[in-house]
């Protein structure tokens, strides 16, 4: 066949790139579905038990379609502004901790000594999840909305420290070395640098940290360390669910509240 | 005056972009540095005020060895150096009175240029420097909020803050059109006469080289291959910095900026 009369072929098939071998990709296709049989079939189902507990999901439902905001009021208002206190001091005091640590947990401007020492204590902060921590702290200082502050900020160090250790790392490097060129110290380096690039996206996750504190403060209430979370779970041992279906109504709120906000702000902030 | 001394880098990859380079600049001379990429031509440019750590050789201005300093006089050297980029490196999210400001930072202190109050002579010759470059009612704009041009106008104010004894520049007009690039060319020409400043502009473009500096280096795979008034900057010359077809040397420049920047970044990490 001469060049000019070379027909292409009008037909195209994407090459299986990550198991090329049929065999291999079939094999571990019917492998898997025969786990996922095996493992379902495993699972327990007490019919009778599930038709019993229809009745009191009913009434649960029927209880958060029936909020009632008015007779635990004070209760839930007292919860709801220990929540905010809580979130608001948690997240100030966790963010003026977690920049120095993130500045120190930085690759490219932070000495490796001090990288590590912050690294450490980044993943101590984040290796435990914030119900365990709340349950040490509990213990340690008592019931009520302290330990539940001390959880709060020890969570936000680990998350705020972190992720702004990876927006420095990725800063525009020529606009630091025109700043390094000019003779400047390293604490100018860092205000005149890197600070304007990284402040927008800081802002922006201080604002997502306190809303993600407000939501973990209804959760860490539940192990004792006060807020909305707390009076949550008296509102639903005593079985008062249109209570807690107010709660919950209130905490979706204030939580899309935080959203739109915070959405805002950071577009105000760019 | 500026005198590079047997200038040597080698990367820790093992390549050589500097090999015993020595030259020296009088003051107010403007010289061109140009070569194919991947000659040396930037890292050169920073192993004169340190951005890049040279391996071997000596940096003398006016007398001062740069290359024997310790971290805290190298900084106070570096603010005797401007230094002018290729892409402007202007810190974006700032005005352009701060980023014109920032060549002040050898000079002051952390708190003072933490609150940004520089002394008022710092101030008026900052507005001073940007009436000079023609953007005396943009100082109070953010410096992305500037034509290519224009930032780099920014760029030669922040570099002239620094009240310099030599300037280094980087590709000064790589990013910019024909005519804006001649006007910048022409610009700082002025501005090293104005002042006799030594200069060195790394630069790409062969005839803007020819058109508005006094001298050329040649510089080919990391030595000085031609030295010498732009007049004498023929066909035969150019095929000996460029060669006919250099591909292996245009591969190699990439690298090079690699090197550069990861080099960069080490130094930083160790600044403290």
């Amino acid at each position: 066949m001469s060049a000019t009369a070379k027909t292409y072929p009008r037909r195209w098939r994407r090459p299986a790139t990550m198991i090329p071998d049929p065999r291999w990709r079939y094999g571990i296709y019917a492998a898997i579905l025969i786990y996922l049989v095996l493992a379902i079939s495993t699972v327990d189902v007490n019919w009778a038990r599930v038709w019993d507990g229809l009745d009191r999901g009913g009434r649960f439902v029927m209880g958060f379609l029936t909020p009632d905001f008015t007779s635990r009021w004070k209760d839930i208002s007292n919860g709801m502004v220990e929540s905010l206190t809580m979130t608001v001091t948690a997240t100030v005091a966790g963010v003026l901790i977690s920049v120095p640590i993130g500045i120190g947990a930085a690759r490219n401007i932070a000495p490796m000594p001090v990288y590590y020492a912050c690294r450490g204590l980044i993943a101590l902060s984040r290796s435990l999840q914030e119900i365990i921590i709340a349950i040490l702290l509990v213990a340690m200082f008592g019931f009520g909305p302290f330990a539940g502050f001390l959880t709060l900020t020890f969570a936000t160090i680990g998350f705020l420290a972190k992720l702004l250790a990876e927006d420095i790392e990725d800063i525009d490097e020529t606009q630091a070395e025109a700043i390094r060129a000019t003779g400047a110290s390293w604490w100018q380096l860092v205000n005149y640098a890197v600070q304007p690039q990284v402040m927008p996206r800081l802002i922006g996750l201080t604002l997502y940290r306190f809303d993600i504190n407000f939501r973990e403060s209804a959760v860490i209430g539940i192990v004792g360390a006060g807020g909305i979370g707390a009076t949550l779970n008296t509102a639903i041992d005593r079985y008062e669910y249109d209570s807690a279906g107010a709660i919950l109504l209130i905490i979706i709120a204030v939580v899309m509240f935080a959203e739109y906000s915070s959405s805002y702000i950071r577009k105000w902030v760019q | 005056m500026l005198t590079v001394d047997a200038l040597t880098k080698t990367y820790k990859t093992g390549d050589k972009a500097l090999k015993s380079v020595s030259f020296t600049v009088p003051k107010g001379q403007v010289v061109g540095l140009i070569g194919p990429s991947g000659a040396g031509k930037s890292s050169l440019i920073r192993c004169i005020n340190r951005l890049v750590e040279p391996s071997e050789g000596r940096v003398l201005l006016n007398d001062l060895n740069i290359t024997g300093l310790p971290a805290g006089e190298l900084r106070r050297a570096r603010r005797r150096i401007g230094m002018i980029f290729q892409e402007y490196a202007l810190v974006e999210r700032l005005t352009v009175m701060e980023n014109v400001l920032s060549g002040r930072l050898g000079y002051v202190g952390f708190w003072r240029s933490f609150l940004r109050q520089f002394a008022g002579d710092d101030v008026q010759n900052a507005f001073r420097l940007l009436d000079r470059v023609g953007l005396i009612d943009h100082a109070d704009k953010r410096a992305d909020a500037l034509s290519g041009g224009q930032r780099q106008r920014v760029g030669i104010a922040r570099a002239l803050a620094q009240d310099p004894e030599l300037l280094l520049i980087d590709e000064p007009t790589a990013s910019l059109d024909p005519k804006t690039s001649r006007q910048i060319m022409r610009l700082i020409v002025e501005i090293c006469e104005e002042r006799e400043l030594p200069a060195i502009i790394n630069i790409h473009d062969v005839v803007l080289a020819q058109q508005f500096t006094q001298r050329i280096i040649g510089l080919k795979a990391g030595e000085i291959v031609f030295d010498g008034a732009p007049e004498l900057l023929d066909e035969s010359v150019l095929t000996r910095i460029y060669g006919e077809e250099d591909w292996t040397a245009m591969r190699r420049a990439a690298e090079e900026d690699d090197h550069a920047e990861r080099d960069a970044a080490e130094r930083m990490a160790g600044m403290i």
